[in-house]
């Protein structure tokens, strides 16, 4: 269960590691729960405000993993990928809970080269490549002297009027010598939906960075019985993870009804559902303790999508 | 002679005074007539709850047990949610005498284990039906035997452990 680190270049991967505010990255699952090993789930996935209803942005199913309950790889099958919604199909052929989503890790940030604002990594929307129209402000280094690997005149840089797009590099290695305050993050994401088959098995944890390691087993939840979810960072119960939970369909209900909570000293916290049906749990935390020590801080996220039955 | 007097008032109670233990308890589970165009039998399980805390224990389960191919009749297992967390994901199908073929309406009666140690339990029957819906039964009773009964609404109806 390695993280795969990515390059965060604009429109690469807009959709998984820094989802935009509010938009929500998501996967739905057909069923948590499966009786025998000749069955499949069919899995939703996708960018949307709302959950789990598909009119944004597809997400595509490459990006997915599999690992079964002993912690091989497996595959994905019938992949696709529509306007709003990707989908793919697992086969749940060996007993227990499966995991399925995407572990990542990047590293971005800030830096300046005398008095201009740099950024590495992209964020979401293509930053002004060097050269772009608009320019740099006068007085900005020479634009031809721009380190490789940032996107020469790449696809975007709309450079909108009034706009001064943030420039770019792509990789911290891209980092100027003459750079200055140079601030970094790392930024690991996890998403991941688990699936079983006949008996739940416990989830596998790797002691690194924050991981879901639920009392309560998340293919066993019941409306009117409380759960009881721990996290961990680097393997200890983490105080202080916050954590949204947010009830499918809001289209069918007045509010989006979220909970915010918090862990508690001893990394854990107790969930009332208030309805049965799909939730999209979201947990994150932030510390000082990044993998890459080229980075200040880290910032940490775990994502899942939850099924609760009725009773 | 106080007999004489209880049995006409009280018959459960009195039948399970003078009942020994060894005289084995049972329930008798109802599956009601439905009334519709696509009418499938439903799976039904029956386990045991111990009030205080413990395994619960299937009794009996009821499913299309002859179903084969690419969708067996195990696949639907699943759908009696609750029996399934409450130990028929640790099953292996078939299982020896508890589970059985679905049933058609009408009444039907198992045997509860007669090794049950004293003290409160809760029956529990759930039914499944494809294109219909899904119904829990909860009977309190106790050991050694004081009987019970309750009935659903939809999918079963009355349960009685005497």
């Amino acid at each position: 269960m390695r993280f795969r680190t990515i390059m965060m270049i604009a429109a690469a991967s807009s959709a998984l590691a820094t989802p935009a505010l509010a938009h929500r990255m998501w996967l739905l699952p057909s069923t948590t729960t499966l009786a025998g090993t000749s069955e499949y789930v069919t899995v939703d996935a996708a960018v949307s405000n709302d959950l789990f209803y598909p009119d944004h942005q597809p997400m595509d199913p490459a990006q997915v993993s599999v690992w079964a309950p002993d912690g091989t790889e497996a595959k994905i099958e019938n992949p696709s990928k529509g306007k709003y919604r990707g989908t793919f199909d697992v086969a749940i052929n060996k007993p227990g809970t499966w995991k399925i989503g995407m572990q990542r890790s990047s590293i971005g940030g800030t830096f300046k080269v005398g008095a201009e604002q740099w950024r590495v990594g992209g964020r979401g929307r293509p930053a002004g490549a060097p050269g772009a129209p608009g320019g740099a402000p006068g007085g900005a280094p020479g634009a031809g002297a721009r380190p490789a690997g940032a996107p020469m005149g790449g696809p975007g840089g709309p450079g909108g009027p009034g706009g001064q797009p943030m420039r770019m590099v792509a990789t911290v290695a891209d980092i100027p010598a003459d750079a200055t305050d140079i601030k970094l993050s790392e930024t690991l994401s996890t998403y991941a939906v688990y699936v079983s088959a006949d008996a739940p098995t416990k989830l596998a944890t790797t002691g690194k960075g924050l991981e879901f390691d639920p009392i309560t087993h998340p293919d066993a939840l019941v409306s009117d019985e409380e759960a009881s979810f721990r996290f961990l960072i680097d393997g200890k119960p983490a105080a202080g993870v916050k954590v949204t939970l947010i009830p499918g369909g809001k289209k069918y209900r007045e509010a989006e009804d979220a909970q915010e909570l918090i862990t508690g000293a001893d990394g854990v916290l107790k969930i009332k559902w208030p309805v049965a049906g799909m939730y999209w749990m979201s947990a994150s935390a932030e510390d000082a303790k990044p993998i890459d020590k080229r980075a200040a801080t880290r910032r940490m996220t775990f994502t899942s999508t939850l099924e609760v039955v009725a009773p | 002679m106080t007999r004489n007097l209880l049995l006409p008032a009280l018959p459960l109670l009195a039948g399970a005074v003078v009942a020994s233990p060894a005289l084995a308890a049972s329930v008798t589970i109802t599956i009601p007539q439905i009334k519709v165009a696509e009418y499938h039998k439903p799976y039904v399980a029956g386990w045991i709850e111990p009030v205080a805390g413990g395994a619960p224990r299937t009794i009996f389960v009821w499913y299309d047990v002859k179903k084969a191919g690419r969708e067996p009749g195990t696949k639907w297992l699943a759908d009696l949610r609750s029996w399934w967390r409450k130990g028929g994901n640790t099953m292996k199908m078939p299982a020896d005498g508890l589970s059985g073929a679905t049933r058609a309406p009408g009444s039907y009666t198992v045997p509860i284990p007669a090794n049950l140690p004293a003290g409160q339990y809760v029956l529990k029957v759930e039914a499944a039906r494809e294109t219909g819906g899904r119904e829990l039964v909860s009977v309190p009773f106790s050991v050694p035997a004081k009987g019970g009964s309750a009935s659903g609404k939809t999918e079963l109806g009355t349960i009685t452990i005497r």
